[in-house]
C-alpha cells in the first residue's frame, strides 16, 4: 500500500506542476490579448515593429497608444518589440508588419540588398551616438582613435564610427574594433579605450554607476564625450519606414499612413510636454528600466527630436545626403560598406508627413520651437 | 480469461525485456531509509554552498584583474562589477526590481517570468514528445522510414537558432485560421519543441527497438498483433530509454524557450529579463545575476518534473539507459 500512496503523491505532484504550467500558459495568453477587445470593428489594424525592447526611445508611440491618439485616427496599433535577432526592416519587407522603426544607414543597406522600403518620417532629427572615453585619456576627437581600442555594437550600429574615421583619413585597420555588450562593463574595466554610447541609454548607464574609488556615482567630468552629431560621420537614426509598393498602389495604406503619422506626432508632442508621464507610460508598457533612467531616456530622446524647425518627422535633404555620403564612405573592419551606390529616389518621401502636419494644423505644435529639456537626476542603477 | 492470461504473459515478457539479466530483487532498493534520503538533500545543499564558497574564495584571493596568460585572460576579473558578492546577489533578490511604485520584489519578478517560460517550454516539450514519439513509431515500424528520416532529424539540429527564430516568427505572424490567431509565445514554444523532439525521437526509437528477438518472437507465438506488441512489449521496454530522453528533451525545451525569448524579444519570460537586466549590469551588477539563477531553477524544475514522471512509471524502469 505504501508504494501506491507514494505513487499517488507523485502523480498528484506531476498533475500539479502540469496545472501550474498550463495556468502560466493561459495567463500569458490573456496578457497578449488585452487591447484587441478595446477596438471596435471599424478600426484599422496596424502593426509597428520597434528596433529594440520597449524603452523611452519609443515613448511617443507608447504615449499615442495609451492616450488613444491612434484610435482617434481610426487605427488599432500593435507595437511589436524586437529582440536580439528580429531586424525591423526585414520584418517590414516580409510583410509581417505595416511600419517599422529603424536607423537610416541600416535600412539603406537592406534597400540595396533588394528590400523595397520608404522613409516616411524622420523622427530623430539628430544623431544620438557618442564615443565615450575617460577624461584623463588622450582621446578627445575622432582623429585620436588611431591605434586605440574602439568599442562598437556592430549589427549596423557602427557606420557612424567608420564614416567619421574615413573623414579623418583613418581606416578601420588603424584601430582595434571591440564588440560591445549590452552594458558598459567592458569600458569601465578598461577593455575598451572609447566606447560607443547613446546619449539616451549607455551614457546614462555610466552616470548611474558608482566609482569604486570614491563610492560616488561617476559624473560627466569623468569622461570625454565625442558626439557624432558634431562630425561629418553623423547619420540619421530612428525613422519610420513603410512598404514602398503598398505606398504606390494601395490607397487605403496611403490614408492609413497619414492617419498613423498624425497620431505619432501627437504622441511625441505629448512626450515632449509631459516627459514624466511619458516615462511612466513606457514603464507600464513593459520597459524594464528604473524610473530615473527611463525619464533620462525620454528627455534625451526629446532633445534628438525637438525643436524640429521644418516640423517633426520632415526629412532634411541635407542630412539625408550626408547620411548617404557617410554610408558610401564608411568601411568596416572586414572591408564592407553599408551601401555601394546611391539609394533609389523611393527611399524617402516627405509627402505623408507633410500632409499629416498640414491636417493637424494649429491643433498641434509640430515644430516645438520653445522646447526646453528638463533636468534629470540619475540615481544608482537607474532606479 | 485467455485475454488476461495473455496480458499477464505479455507483461512478464516486457519486464524481462526491460531488465536484461534481471535486476536485483525489487524492494531492496526501493525501501530507501529516511536517513539516506536526508543525506542526499544535505549533500545537494552542501554542493551549492561549496560553489558559493569557491566563488568568494576566488574573489578574495585572485587579483582584481583576473589571471592573464600573455594577453589572454584565462580566469575572470574579481571586481564587484564582474563578480558581485554572493550575499549582494542574494540581498538584491529581496529588493524591488526598480524604484517605480508598484514594482515587484526582484525574486517575485523572476519567479513570475520563470513560470511564463516554464509554461512555454512545457507546451514546446509536449509538442516535442508527440512529434518525437510519432517519428520513432514510424521509424520503428518501417526500416525504410528509419533510413530516410533519421538523417533529416539529425540535420534539423544543425540549423542555427539565430537563423531559425526570425523565420518562425515571420511565418507565425501570417497564420490566422478562423478565430485562431498565432500568438508570439507560440513561436517560442515551436522553437522549444524543435530542440526538444530530437533526443525524444532518438531515445524512443532506441527503446522501441530494444526488445530482444526472443521477446518479439514470444509475442508472435501468442498471436499478438502489432498494436498489442506495441503496448504490451515495446512501450514498457522503451521506458528506461524514454525517461532520460524526456529529461534531455525537457532541458532542451527550456534552453530553446529562453534563447527564443531573447531572440524574438517576447515579453514576460526569463529570456527577456536576461537581456533587460544585462543592460543594467553596469550600475546594478547583482541584478543581472538574478535571471541567471531563475533560469537555473527553471531547468531544475523541468528536469524534476520528469523525475516525478519516472516515479509513476517506476515498474518499468529497473535499468536506466542513457539516450
Amino acid at each position: 500500500m505504501k508504494h501506491s500512496t507514494r505513487r499517488g503523491l507523485a502523480a498528484g505532484a506531476f498533475a500539479l506542476s502540469a496545472a501550474l504550467v498550463l495556468a502560466a500558459c493561459s495567463s500569458s495568453d490573456d496578457s497578449g490579448d488585452t487591447g484587441s477587445d478595446a477596438g471596435g470593428d471599424e478600426l484599422t489594424e496596424v502593426k509597428l515593429q520597434l528596433q529594440w525592447l520597449p524603452q523611452g526611445q519609443f515613448a511617443g508611440y507608447f504615449a499615442a497608444v495609451e492616450n488613444g491618439y491612434f484610435e482617434e485616427e481610426g487605427l488599432e496599433v500593435e507595437i511589436i518589440p524586437s529582440g536580439g535577432d528580429i531586424v525591423p526592416q526585414d520584418a517590414l519587407a516580409n510583410g509581417d508588419v505595416d511600419y517599422a522603426i529603424a536607423w537610416v544607414p541600416k535600412v539603406l543597406g537592406s534597400i540595396e540588398a533588394g528590400a523595397n522600403l520608404t522613409n516616411i518620417a524622420q523622427i530623430f532629427q539628430r544623431s544620438g551616438t557618442l564615443q565615450v572615453s575617460w577624461a584623463d585619456s588622450d582621446i578627445s576627437s575622432v582623429a585620436d582613435f588611431e591605434g586605440k581600442k574602439i568599442g562598437s555594437w556592430g549589427f549596423g550600429n557602427e557606420w557612424e564610427i567608420f564614416a567619421a574615421m574615413a573623414a579623418e583619413g583613418l581606416d578601420s585597420s588603424t584601430v582595434e574594433i571591440i564588440t560591445q555588450d549590452f552594458n558598459m562593463n567592458a569600458f569601465l574595466q578598461g577593455d575598451i579605450d572609447a566606447a560607443q554610447a547613446m546619449t539616451y541609454n549607455e551614457y546614462a548607464q555610466l552616470l548611474e554607476t558608482p566609482n569604486p574609488d570614491t563610492g560616488e556615482l561617476y559624473t560627466a567630468d569623468d569622461f570625454n564625450v565625442i558626439s557624432y552629431q558634431d562630425t561629418v560621420g553623423a547619420m540619421l537614426q530612428d525613422a519610420i519606414w513603410a512598404d514602398t509598393e503598398r505606398l504606390e498602389s494601395d490607397v487605403e495604406y496611403q490614408e492609413t499612413t497619414v492617419a498613423f503619422l498624425k497620431a505619432v506626432i501627437k504622441g511625441w508632442e505629448f512626450a515632449r510636454d509631459n516627459p514624466e508621464e511619458a516615462s511612466s507610460i513606457t514603464i507600464a508598457a513593459g520597459s524594464g528600466w528604473g524610473p530615473s533612467h527611463e525619464l533620462w531616456m525620454v528627455n534625451e530622446t526629446n532633445k534628438l527630436i525637438w525643436p524640429a524647425p521644418a516640423g517633426i518627422g520632415v526629412i532634411d535633404e541635407a542630412a539625408w545626403d550626408q547620411t548617404v555620403e557617410g554610408a558610401l564612405s564608411a568601411v568596416n573592419e572586414v572591408g564592407a560598406s553599408p551601401i555601394t551606390t546611391e539609394p533609389p529616389s523611393t527611399a524617402w518621401t516627405n509627402e505623408y508627413i507633410e500632409q499629416a502636419i498640414a491636417e493637424l494644423g494649429d491643433e498641434v505644435d509640430t515644430t516645438g520651437d520653445s522646447f526646453e529639456p528638463i533636468e534629470v537626476e540619475l540615481l544608482e542603477g537607474g532606479n | 480469461m485467455t485475454g488476461t492470461l495473455q496480458e499477464q504473459q505479455a507483461t512478464d515478457a516486457a519486464q524481462a525485456a526491460a531488465v536484461p539479466g534481471r535486476a536485483p530483487a525489487p524492494g531492496g532498493r526501493r525501501r530507501r531509509s529516511g536517513g539516506r534520503q536526508a543525506a542526499r538533500w544535505v549533500w545537494g545543499v552542501a554542493g551549492i554552498l561549496l560553489v558559493a564558497v569557491v566563488w568568494e574564495l576566488y574573489k578574495w584571493l585572485a587579483p582584481a584583474d583576473g589571471v592573464l596568460i600573455g594577453e589572454t585572460r584565462v580566469l575572470p576579473r574579481t571586481t564587484d562589477l564582474a563578480m558581485p558578492h554572493v550575499w549582494d546577489m542574494l540581498a538584491r533578490l529581496g529588493e524591488p526590481v526598480t524604484r517605480a511604485p508598484g514594482a515587484n520584489v526582484l525574486w517575485l519578478e523572476i519567479a513570475l517570468a520563470a513560470l511564463v517560460t516554464l509554461g512555454i517550454a512545457a507546451a514546446g516539450w509536449l509538442v516535442g514528445v508527440i512529434v518525437g514519439i510519432g517519428l520513432a513509431l514510424v521509424m520503428q515500424r518501417w526500416r525504410l522510414a528509419e533510413w530516410g528520416l533519421l538523417p533529416w532529424i539529425i540535420v534539423s539540429q544543425t540549423v542555427p537558432l539565430i537563423a531559425f527564430a526570425p523565420v518562425v516568427r515571420s511565418w507565425g505572424s501570417r497564420v490566422e485560421i478562423g478565430a485562431f490567431e498565432w500568438q508570439d509565445w507560440m513561436s517560442v514554444a515551436l522553437i522549444a519543441s524543435y530542440l526538444a523532439f530530437f533526443p525524444i525521437a532518438v531515445g524512443a526509437l532506441k527503446g522501441l527497438q530494444s526488445p530482444d528477438r526472443i521477446h518479439t518472437e514470444l509475442m508472435k507465438t501468442y498471436a499478438a498483433g502489432y498494436w498489442q506488441t506495441l503496448f504490451r512489449l515495446r512501450f514498457p521496454a522503451a521506458v528506461p530509454y524514454l525517461l532520460p530522453a524526456l529529461r534531455l528533451g525537457a532541458a532542451n525545451a527550456v534552453i530553446g524557450a529562453v534563447v527564443a525569448e531573447v531572440s524574438t524579444g517576447l515579453q514576460g519570460g526569463i529570456g527577456r529579463l536576461l537581456i533587460q537586466f544585462a543592460g543594467q549590469a553596469s550600475g546594478d551588477p547583482a541584478k543581472a545575476w538574478a535571471p541567471i539563477f531563475g533560469a537555473i531553477v527553471l531547468g531544475l524544475v523541468a528536469a524534476g518534473s520528469i523525475a516525478l514522471l519516472g516515479v509513476i512509471l517506476k515498474n518499468y524502469r529497473r535499468v536506466e539507459v542513457t539516450a
